[in-house]
């Protein structure tokens, strides 16, 4: 015993199982599957809802609960007896008693846990006669419908917004039948992550409000894709019907957004149906018009810039636009790439500086953490669900810049950018006998020069090293907001002086690739060409509208903030004459007459994958070590957060009436509850 | 040629025995019908026409479970759906595509509610394509027309299932 692997004997085959593991899961490791509905694999056992009862010898003559039983010694468990088949029938007969039989007008319905383990593992018909319970609808909010009386109580919401999400939001009141999941005094959920109880749910208690009613899941067509609402990159499925996204469903990778996806990266979708460009548009007399293409590339070649063209990127640009684009002004004889559209400028030639080294995976051991002007709730919401793990294994959070809460204990040092340079001697101290230390470097940081002496205290307290068990342990980290940041800084688009350099060069074009941050009035002497999918400030701001495609609509290389190269699938076509970004880029090289190399989209990814190698390999790319630190650069100003509003923060999410109803609702406190039917 | 053939050509035998046989069918009960004033009986089942049934009450009985949407073979049928005002699961939209259908009867056998049913009426033959795309309200339509007999079919093979 002790951490040896115990031998167990699942249904006659022998196996080792993990120091640890559950019968449950020795029994999937055997390849059986065992049905369950409250049990999980990231939340903590709960053993509710007694569907996983198998047969264990040596142990009492009754099934037992597999997902709270260790798996010990010698064990010898039946999931297919004749014991086990009875158990499972009178669990689902129990669980049933009093499910309402409303499948038809249930949007869990065709995939629902409680659906398919009925017709896999229940008797196939009813012996109950007496009343059903009946519960009432509770609100939670403007992202989760609720239909109580569906609930079958295996807590999994419950666990989750304790655990995962760390708000104490959701609750079960009452007892026995008469318990009830509930926001308690019926507030709205308000936590970024609070929408993956829907996927949670193993039946159709809490469901999916905007998406209520849509469509069932076998008339969707699934495409994997990459989230671009924050930099983390989290795995998602695209769900489309004909033309348009119904949804999308965070995919489980463990390295990125486990299976949780943030509720704007979910329910942002309903934004791209709206204040969609699906024409070009040409300013005329300064008013814009509708135009052809025809006469849009027309309109741009007349502007001859020769050489003087600068390129500006938006937050949610795939790695393709950019490098056309990049090909484009290179052909030009122009080298004006500028990302970072806020107009900070860090240095970007030593790309290990700005990336998330420790890895969002990785971040969840460290034992000590600095945080430098990042609200990382609303930044990166997955990866304050780790920052929240590693304190729950003991990790101490420092956090310079305003208050705000975190979900876990940190302690806040103040608002001063200077405070990097003087830290209070306990902050050296933890850091100092920390074992895996780390600092993460927010937006907000980066605007206040954070990123120098954050460098210089790597140094001081040796952020970069070999941990015990001979694995490299690298703390330095900065927490970028925008999909398209990484793949940009690899592509080049950083200038040392950061988008100012762009404003001084005074170019005649400025392209804009779906910049909506720019302060465009700075390039009052510019012609503004945009190409981007939404009616936004950039479009406003524009002389002439190219449209082109949202994420859905285009297959892209994303690179999240700690370096790992995605790749997304195209799900549906973009709208009206609307067309992929870099189709029109190619375009207008042969408006201005140049040529950029590539005709198709494969060999423009060749062409990108021989420029940058990193980015024809998906997975983490290498950015080598860390630079020196220069001793003497220092951080100054108040630290303020760029982000003032979490559901409003692209184009996309910007256009979604789900979206604009959350941050009323849910920020700004806007009372839209309504009695639950 | 014999006597017997002689008397027979000579009294017209054959042509007298052929109306004899026109006579007797002459006096005997018809087997055709006349048709558009006249009609063969239909089973209950008889798969015609399609229909949008109503609760008495006047609630539409569609839930947008999309079950036959699902089952139909020939896909003809296409929801849309979103919640009614009252919160209510609704349809939008439910188009049945006539050219398309094969009177399979699917869709009313996954009906969980008994909202769209293939009724006795066999006469909808139109002048033009488009007017057999049939749409919601169409379809409701012809659940108000038909509601009785629909009824009647429904409780008649109500036994045998």
């Amino acid at each position: 015993m002790g951490s040896q692997m115990p031998k167990v004997t699942v249904d006659g085959t022998e196996l080792e199982v993990p120091a640890g593991a559950t019968v449950l899961q020795a029994c999937e490791l055997a390849g059986k599957e065992i049905p369950r509905f409250c049990y999980h694999e990231r939340l903590s056992i709960a053993g509710n809802c007694r569907m996983c009862l198998v047969e264990v010898s040596p142990g009492p003559p009754k099934p037992q609960a597999s997902c709270a039983l260790p798996a010990t010694e010698g064990q010898v468990i039946k999931t297919d007896s004749e014991m086990v088949k009875k158990a499972r029938e009178g669990v689902m007969e129990f669980l049933l008693i009093n499910h309402p039989l409303d499948c038809p007008i249930c949007d869990q319905g065709g995939e629902c846990d409680l659906q398919d383990q009925s017709v896999a593992y229940g008797r196939g018909a009813s012996r109950y006669d007496e009343n059903k319970r009946a519960v009432t609808d509770k609100y939670m909010g403007p992202l989760i419908k609720t239909t109580m009386t569906r609930c079958i109580h295996c807590t999994r919401c419950v666990r989750f917004s304790e655990e995962v999400a760390g708000v104490d939001e959701i609750g079960a009141l009452y007892r026995g039948e008469n318990m009830q999941i509930s926001t308690y005094l019926e507030h709205a959920a308000k936590h970024e992550l609070s929408a993956n109880v829907i996927d949670l749910c193993p039946v159709g208690a809490l469901t999916s409000r905007p998406y209520a009613f849509e469509a069932r899941p076998w008339e969707l067509k699934k495409t994997l894709s990459i989230d671009v609402s924050d930099a983390i990159g989290a795995n998602v499925r695209v769900d489309a019907r004909g033309r348009e996204v119904l949804r999308i469903l965070p995919r489980v990778n463990d390295d990125v957004n486990e299976e949780w996806l943030s509720d704007k990266g979910r329910f942002q979708v309903d934004g791209l149906t709206k204040r969609r460009l699906d024409r070009p548009w040409i300013r005329r007399d300064g008013k814009l018009t509708p135009a052809t293409w025809a006469e849009a590339f027309a309109a741009v070649a007349s502007i001859n810039p020769g050489s003087s063209i600068a390129a500006v990127a938006g937050d949610l640009v795939d790695c393709e636009t950019m490098f056309a684009a990049k090909a484009l002004l290179g052909a030009l004889g122009s080298s004006l790439l500028e990302g970072r559209q806020t107009g900070m400028s860090y240095p970007a030639d030593n790309l290990a500086a700005v990336n998330f080294n420790t890895t969002l995976a990785g971040i969840e051991i460290a034992d000590a953490v600095l945080i430098v002007g990042s609200h990382i709730r609303w930044e990166a919401a997955l990866l304050n669900a780790r920052l929240r793990k590693a304190v729950k294994r003991g990790a101490r959070v420092f956090v310079v810049g305003p208050e705000y809460d975190l979900t876990y204990k940190a302690e806040f040092l103040g608002d001063d950018a200077a405070l990097l340079g003087k830290l209070p001697g306990h902050v050296s101290e933890a850091f100092g006998a920390a074992k895996r230390p780390a600092i993460i470097i927010g937006g907000a940081g980066l605007a206040k020069g954070a990123l120098g002496p954050a460098l210089a205290l790597a140094e001081q307290w040796n952020l970069v090293r070999t941990l015990d068990d001979g694995t490299a342990w690298n703390g330095f980290n900065v927490l970028h907001m925008a999909a398209s940041r990484m793949g940009g800084l690899m592509l080049g688009y950083a200038q040392a002086g950061g988008i100012a350099d762009l404003v001084a060069a005074k170019p005649k074009l400025v392209l804009s690739l779906g910049a909506d941050e720019v302060d465009y009035t700075r390039f009052a002497g510019s012609m503004v060409v945009y190409i981007g999918h939404h009616g936004d400030k950039g479009a406003h701001a524009a002389d002439i509208i190219l449209p082109g495609s949202a994420y859905t609509e285009k297959a892209g290389t994303y690179v999240n903030t700690e370096g790992r190269v995605q790749y997304a699938e195209k799900a549906v076509f973009a709208p009206g004459d609307a067309r992929e970004d870099w189709t029109i880029l190619r375009a207008l090289a042969d408006a201005f007459g140049v040529s950029v190399g590539f005709d198709s989209f494969e060999e423009l990814r060749a062409a990108m994958v021989a420029a940058v190698p990193a980015l024809g390999v998906e997975g983490l790319a290498d950015y080598g070590a860390l630079p020196q630190a220069d001793k003497k650069a220092t951080a100054e100003g108040t630290i303020t957060y760029p982000i003032k509003d979490f559901y409003l923060t692209n184009p996309i999410a910007r256009a979604s009436a789900t979206m604009q109803r959350c941050s009323a609702e849910l920020l700004h406190g806007e009372d839209f509850a309504e009695a639950a039917e | 040629m014999t006597v017997a053939q002689l008397i027979k050509s000579f009294t017209l035998w054959e042509f007298l025995k052929a109306h004899l046989i026109t006579l007797k069918y002459f006096f005997k009960v018809k087997a055709t019908i006349n048709y558009p004033f006249e009609k063969n009986p239909l089973s209950p089942r008889f798969r015609g026409e399609h229909a949008l049934r109503r609760y008495p009450s006047g609630e539409e009985r569609c839930i947008a479970c999309k079950l036959c949407e699902a089952v139909c073979p020939a896909q003809a049928i296409t929801i849309e759906a979103e919640p009614r005002d009252d919160g209510s699961r609704r349809t939008t939209r439910y188009d049945i595509d006539m050219t398309k259908c094969i009177y399979c009867g699917f869709c009313q056998e996954a009906c969980p509610v008994d909202a769209i049913v293939e009724g006795p009426n066999l006469e909808f033959a139109t002048e033009t394509r488009e007017e057999l795309l049939y749409d919601k309200a169409k379809l409701l339509a012809n659940g108000d027309k038909w509601e009785r007999a629909l009824a009647a079919n429904l409780e008649a093979d109500a036994p045998y299932r």
